[in-house]
């Protein structure tokens, strides 16, 4: 009896010493994210809208290009939603079938914020760390010539670009990517002015660590978590400008479309009783958009510094 | 304990440019005394006391020493080269001879890092070769010299108490084996028990590697339990500086005198019979500083000579020195 007892805590000793592995600032935020209901739902509302719009294409009797003959020009009595037809959707006023094209809008949607805020993320934070770890005149002047680029409208420049340069996604893209990391350069230089001054930054500095190292290891993982936030909260804000800029006619290009596109199409015809061609692509917009606000709000509060 | 010389401060000066409020850029900016013509010297296995009141130089005379604030004059001899004349990628190779302690445990250590990385971070930066296997067994070695379970590894800072985070803190100072370790009030922060805890094992690790201490603070107790030389600053100037019995025995300049007067002596009756020799007034701006010697406004002897001229330092025993003039 007393040997079993032995070996047992014999045992528990074993796995003491074991190195366990600590909880890490980011395991601790995932945690409090995953008790926020709404932003838990959210994460998997969006990651259903997207993994749809990757499958559903092969369940897609038509394709976004194709112009169904019977539908044209009678949507309003052919063009419903149904299952026989194929067109689960319904379609346009060309005949060219709704789920096709609400797919693919998604796709496109969805990939210009994602990329847009992803190149803002990387050059606004790159760009704000430095300024603020800097200082002195290299900020300065650094953040003027972002004054400079915040005063120049945004929208104005964006419609002339695609004006000037003609329509296409990668004009699109430039134009948003150029202007978005603006915000984020802010927001950042201010975190790392607070962060510079923080005494685990004098010891890598007394160490003899590069600066390079100093912004990349010390400041840059620690400016993630507002970071993070701030990126959820200007994906839906692209894809709006992109909505906007498309819904003007000047987005993507036919054949391909985005959810403005589609919304700008039903939106014309609502007078012919083709509701569905404004309800799908909308519903589909503004879901992900609040899912998105709704995991921006949860990320939030899990890195909220005040629980830490 | 070898005796050999390993820092020496000379006539160190440290200025600050102030520039006050509605000031036009072109106005010329005032200049704060922060550190004042110090210097000293440290041999291996030593330890310096540095004791002042708040804002009185004690950090800034540190962190000119590792040249993390600019230096305006003087010298920073280290094994024979002066450091403040170095490039900062020739100053890098005497980096890690210094390392530093700092006062808040937990914000010395970079919150999204763990133990392992960050006690190893020093020896990646200078030895970035180093395999793996090698920095890991380096790191649990000197885990455990202070006093750490070396299961903690994968832990993050928030997860430990102030005491442990400070001896986190030693730990990534002593990685390197440096020769010199700067202390900038690493017991402040913590309550007494632990305070204790932690001097005594600096102490331990000084005898056991041969370190040299610079050793801030504010609590004279503290440092005379660790230091063999104090060093008492006032206004950014060198007041008084002596192996630290003489310092306790026979203070020498006024304010040293009225700074270990206030020490509270653990034992009620000889606390309720002391004579406390009290401070008036408040410390004068370092930008105004007052003209001669600076503690003259506050100090009970002073006299004309006091504001027309600056005290040399004077001996007044074996390396015990003084500025003030009454004192011969």
């Amino acid at each position: 009896m007393i040997v079993a007892n032995k070996n047992k805590i014999k045992d528990m000793a074993d796995n003491l010493s074991e190195s366990g592995a600590g909880r890490s600032l980011w395991k601790d935020a995932r945690i409090r994210f995953m008790q926020n209901k709404a932003a838990t739902i959210s994460l998997f509302i969006l990651l259903a809208i997207v993994s749809f719009s990757f499958i559903g294409p092969y369940f897609a009797v038509w394709s976004y290009e194709q112009i169904d003959w019977n539908a044209m020009g009678s949507a309003a009595r052919v063009g419903m939603p149904s299952i026989e037809s194929g067109h689960f959707f319904g379609t346009d006023d060309l005949g060219r079938d709704l789920y096709s094209r609400v797919i693919q809008g998604t796709q496109i949607s969805l990939m210009v914020g994602v990329l847009g805020a992803s190149v803002a993320v990387i050059v606004g934070t790159l760009y704000g760390a430095t300024s603020g770890y800097l200082g002195g005149k290299t900020d300065q002047i650094m953040m003027r010539i972002v004054d400079i680029l915040m005063s120049i409208p945004y929208m104005f420049v964006l419609i002339l670009l695609l004006v000037v340069f003609g329509r296409s996604i990668g004009m699109l893209f430039i134009g948003i990517g150029l202007l978005s990391w603006l915000d984020m350069s802010r927001i950042v230089r201010g975190q790392t002015l607070n962060l510079k001054n923080m005494e685990f930054i004098e010891a890598a500095k007394v160490t003899g660590v590069s600066d390079f190292k100093i912004i990349t290891r010390h400041i840059v993982p620690n400016l993630l978590g507002i970071v993070a936030v701030y990126a959820t909260l200007l994906v839906p804000g692209i894809i709006l400008a992109e909505s906007f800029i498309s819904f003007l006619g000047l987005g993507v290009q036919e054949p391909s479309t985005s959810w403005g596109a589609l919304i700008k199409e039903g939106a014309g015809t609502i007078s012919y009783e083709t509701e569905w061609q404004l309800l799908f692509p909308l519903a589909f917009f503004v879901v992900s958009l609040f899912c998105f606000y709704f995991i921006g709000d949860g990320l939030r509060d899990a890195l909220d510094p005040k629980d830490r | 304990m070898s005796n050999q010389t390993i820092l020496e401060v000379e006539n160190l000066t440290v200025n600050f440019d102030v520039s006050s409020e509605g000031d036009m850029p072109w106005t010329k900016a005032k200049k704060l005394q922060a550190v004042n013509d110090i210097s000293f010297s440290l041999s291996a296995g030593e330890t310096l006391g540095v004791v002042g009141e708040s804002g009185c130089g004690k950090s800034t005379l540190a962190r000119a020493i590792v040249k993390m604030v600019p230096a305006e004059s003087g010298k920073v001899v280290w094994l024979g080269n002066d450091l403040l004349g170095l490039s900062h990628s020739e100053a890098r190779q005497y980096r890690k001879q210094i390392q530093m302690i700092f006062q808040d445990p937990l914000a010395s250590l970079n919150p999204r890092m763990n133990i392992g990385e960050i006690i190893a971070e020093p020896l990646r930066t200078h030895y970035p070769k180093t395999p793996e296997s090698d920095v890991k067994a380096r790191v649990r070695d000197v885990m455990h010299k202070v006093g750490l379970l070396d299961n903690l590894v994968n832990r993050y800072p928030h997860e430990f108490s102030g005491g442990q985070c400070q001896r986190i803190g030693i730990a990534r100072a002593l990685i390197l084996k440096p020769k010199l370790i700067i202390c900038d009030e690493p017991v402040s922060a913590l309550d007494v028990s632990i305070q204790a805890q932690v001097v005594n094992l600096l102490m331990d690790l000084q005898e056991e590697m041969d370190l040299a201490l610079i050793f801030i603070a504010h609590d004279l107790s503290v440092v005379k339990h660790i230091s063999t030389k104090i060093m008492v600053l006032y206004l950014g100037n060198m007041v008084e500086l002596a192996n630290s019995n003489d310092i306790y025995q026979s203070p020498s300049h006024p304010y040293t005198q009225a700074l270990i007067s206030a020490v509270p002596i653990p034992d009620p009756n000889v606390e309720k019979n002391k004579e406390l020799i009290l401070i008036e007034g408040d410390l004068p701006s370092p930008i105004n500083p007052p003209s001669g010697c600076v503690f003259r406004t506050r100090c009970q002897k002073a006299q004309d000579i006091c504001s027309q001229q600056k005290p040399e330092y004077k001996e007044v025993a074996t390396s015990h020195s003084v500025a003030c003039h009454f004192n011969d």
